[in-house]
């Protein structure tokens, strides 16, 4: 896990929000910015190489998804397409125990917190209601209702306080689940109670077909303040800018200084999930500046004038890249449909006798079939 | 050859029943890898490029561009190499679980961008009749019981259909036993019927006649000639060193001859055309030959037949022909066509009205080449006779024209030396 080398005065500010904080540029270059460098300063080529395959890696599960859907493997999946290094640089920032409350596109994050492929899938694949154990890699199972993690998040924080640790719940949400109640009420409660919490808004620039500026007139980091919460306003195809702002947030939240509110600038480069066809609502001219923007090709110039994009590196990742797609394929088409009978299991945690006997009298009526067979 | 692995049209969005194919991107004989893209196709959601869920050879491919399939169906057969990671028997359960006559009704979507719900197509739940919940009211539904799911899996399991099953049980209830004794009953009870949807080049076939049938009038003439000349001068060129080895059939001698008598009546060589107001005469012959194909009826043409000579137009119709029936035909074979033959005469029929293809002023059908009677030098011989059907649009061909033309195909036909008193 990276840590911080240093604190600083910023984590207290709250900084102007039109500004967007930028460290690598679309061409790769390196911006210095007095403010930021330092909590980046830490990053080692080896872990710029590291955060290079990862979103490498996210790209081709992404990829092969997407491809599973349409051979008929999965029914449905929501691409994260562009939005590598939001999602990568924030978490790769993260701590083992904190814990993470997401949306339904955040699997480049569930990657980084250790979640299996086959269970990144099953939801998808419909095998089963939810995918982990959340306490195993310390993050919960996708929200689907937009906006309601930011209150598990919430509440998990004030839970982190009440145990006296220093943990830190992150909850990642989008453009659009800014205009949801729950947002606000999340963030209402996490500035009363000072939580340990991270708000972290990957703005990707489309609510399904509707477009950030129909809802949001001034920027959505502009938001926050008024609830009394600081924020920043970061590029999100920027990993390094990205990972600054989130171990900012980490390390105010840590050391008891309340809530954060992160806005990461990105773009959703694919469709809403494998259902949407963006051509119909969206200027291909617009697609066309972001993909000059990729927060992979930047950070690619980057690793390749430091001197660290060698061939075998390059090898290493291309060869990871096929393992992760070749185990992903296996995951998913291993993922079988659970039997009948499991849909009673889990409802209460010990015997239940309505249960049993709805049970026993579907497991007859199952038999019924068995008989059909023979 | 090894037995094919079909992919079957998933459903590619959520809750979808069909989709259109857009294009293929590959052929019958392509070895293609996973996920390369195989074909583009159209939901009522989204065009989404298909790729390849095996790695493999293309064995067929089960639909046309243009043609709307269900989902279920099979899309693409493949000789599919065997990979550790698909089991085959895998792939083959599971390509059997969507059923495509009963599409699975499914709630609109969760998320996305919603289908658009159009009356018709789009199965709809149906009001769920309370007959087997209580005793119907009197004539809801003749039968009382609705049959349980799991005999409507033995049914389906042993191909029944339970509305020809008469139930032995309470108030008519079909058992087991009934549904195991008609299905080992003699067939006596088959299908009467069956119903094919209609789709694909059966639908754009019965689109294209509709279109002509109903706009052009229709008028047909019928001229039999003693072709026995143009036989015989077939057989000569046939050992001639130019023909030697060519395929040089009468269709090949009546596409000249239309192409020639064309020359001299040019309307039936042009198009009607209604959205502009004018008469559209073509300066070019694109000569369309009807062919029926393992898929149906195919018109494709030969490019600007008026400047080919006999061999030449003999090799391009040779090959026109047989890329048809193999399906390969080019979309712009199947356009731009300016007039076209039909030949009946392959299936024994002498005459008949064949409709326009659309777009197009005439159409000749070449009937049956008979050894019959015929008045010969003044006594009757048994002589090499043909009978010629000209369908033409009245709109703007008229009647003396029509004749025209077919009088002198008839002559080239019938006298092809008569040809230098015509060019």
């Amino acid at each position: 896990m990276l840590r911080p080398s240093a604190s600083s005065d910023i984590r207290n500010d709250i900084r102007s929000t039109e500004l967007l904080v930028q460290l690598l540029n679309p061409d790769g270059d390196r911006v210095p910015d007095p403010e930021f460098d330092h909590w980046v300063a830490d990053v080692t080529g080896e872990q710029l190489r590291s955060l290079y395959e990862d979103m490498l890696v996210v790209r081709r599960i992404d990829t092969e998804a997407t491809a599973l859907q349409r051979q008929g493997e999965l029914g449905l999946w929501p691409p994260l397409l562009g939005q590598e290094a939001a999602q990568i640089g924030s978490a790769r920032a993260l701590r083992a125990d904190d814990f993470v409350f997401s949306s339904y596109r955040e699997n480049a994050v569930a990657y980084c917190r250790g979640v299996q492929m086959g269970q990144l899938l099953a939801v998808w694949r419909g095998t089963a209601l939810s995918g982990w154990n959340p306490f195993d890699v310390g993050m919960a199972t996708p929200a689907v209702i937009i906006g309601a993690q930011t209150l598990h998040a919430t509440g998990y924080a004030l839970g982190c306080l009440q145990d006296g640790v220093d943990s830190v719940a992150v909850a990642y949400f989008g453009d659009g689940a800014t205009s949801e109640g729950d947002v606000s009420e999340a963030m209402v409660f996490a500035a009363s109670f000072q939580a340990p919490v991270v708000f972290f808004c990957q703005n990707n620039q489309w609510a399904i077909s509707e477009p950030v500026a129909l809802q949001a007139h001034r920027s959505i980091a502009d938001r926050a303040p008024g609830f009394g919460i600081p924020s920043l306003r970061v590029d999100g195809n920027d990993v390094l800018a990205v990972m600054a702002a989130t171990r900012i947030a980490l390390d105010r939240a840590r050391s008891g200084g309340g809530p954060t509110f992160i806005e990461a600038v990105t773009y959703r480069m694919g469709p809403h999930t494998t259902s949407d066809d963006p051509t119909r609502y969206r200027d291909p001219a617009e697609l066309e500046r972001w993909a000059a923007k990729d927060p992979i090709s930047r950070l690619r110039a980057y690793l390749e004038h430091e001197g660290l994009l060698t061939e075998e590196f390059e090898a290493s990742v291309k060869a990871k890249t096929d393992d992760v797609a070749r185990e992903l394929r296996a995951a998913c088409l291993a993922l079988d449909p659970p039997h009948a009978l499991s849909v009673f299991d889990n409802v209460y945690t010990s015997a239940h006798s309505v249960l049993e006997r709805q049970k026993s009298q579907y497991a007859a009526y199952l038999a019924m079939f068995e008989e059909v067979a023979e | 050859m090894s037995e094919l692995r079909d992919f079957r049209l998933p459903d590619l969005g959520e809750g979808l029943t069909e989709s259109e194919i857009v294009a293929w991107r590959v052929a019958v004989g392509d070895t293609v890898e996973l996920n390369q893209i195989i074909a583009e196709v159209e939901t009522a959601k989204a065009l989404v490029e298909l790729p390849s869920p095996f790695a493999g050879v293309i064995g067929a491919l089960y639909a046309e561009p243009g043609q709307v399939v269900q989902v279920g169906a099979p899309l693409v057969g493949f000789e599919a190499e065997e990979s550790a990671e698909v089991p085959a028997q895998d792939a083959e359960a599971r390509s059997q679980a969507p059923d495509a006559a009963a599409p699975v009704q499914r709630e609109a979507v969760l998320v996305g961008y919603g289908p658009k719900i159009d009356g018709g197509s789009r199965p709809r739940r149906k009001a769920r009749s309370a007959g087997w919940l209580e005793r119907p009211d009197t004539a809801h539904d003749s039968r009382s019981h609705r049959p349980a799911p799991p005999l409507r899996k033995l049914a389906s399991d042993l191909g029944v259909d339970l509305d020809a099953v008469t139930g032995s049980g309470t108030g008519g209830l079909i058992t087991r036993d009934d549904v195991r004794r008609h299905a080992t009953a003699p067939p006596a009870t088959a299908a009467r019927e069956t119903r094919t949807p209609i789709q694909g080049v059966r639908k754009l076939t019965a689109q294209a006649m509709v279109a002509s049938a109903f706009t052009a009038p229709h008028a047909t003439e019928f001229l039999t000639i003693d072709v026995t000349p143009s036989m015989e001068l077939r057989e000569r060129l046939k050992t001639s060193s130019a023909f030697r080895g060519e395929r040089l059939t009468m269709l090949t001698v009546v596409a000249k001859a239309v192409c020639l008598a064309a020359a001299r009546t040019p309307v039936v060589n042009s198009r009607w055309d209604e959205k502009a107001d004018e008469i559209v005469q073509f300066g070019y012959i694109n000569l369309g030959i009807a062919a029926a194909t393992p898929r149906g009826l195919m018109v494709p043409n030969v490019k600007d037949a008026q400047g080919l000579d006999l061999l030449s137009l003999a090799r391009a119709l040779t090959a026109l022909v047989e890329r048809a029936r193999e399906g390969k035909s080019t979309p712009a074979e199947l356009g731009g066509g300016t007039i076209s033959i039909t030949n009946i005469g392959v299936f024994g029929i002498d005459a008949g009205t064949p409709i326009l293809n659309p777009g197009e002023a005439a159409i000749l059908a070449m009937g049956a080449v008979r050894r019959a009677p015929w008045e010969y030098h003044d006594a009757v011989a048994l002589r090499h006779v043909m009978t010629l059907s000209l369908s033409f649009d009245h709109r703007l061909v008229d009647g003396s024209e029509a004749s025209r033309f077919l009088a002198d195909v008839g002559t080239i036909l019938s006298d092809p030396g008569m040809l230098l008193t015509m060019v």
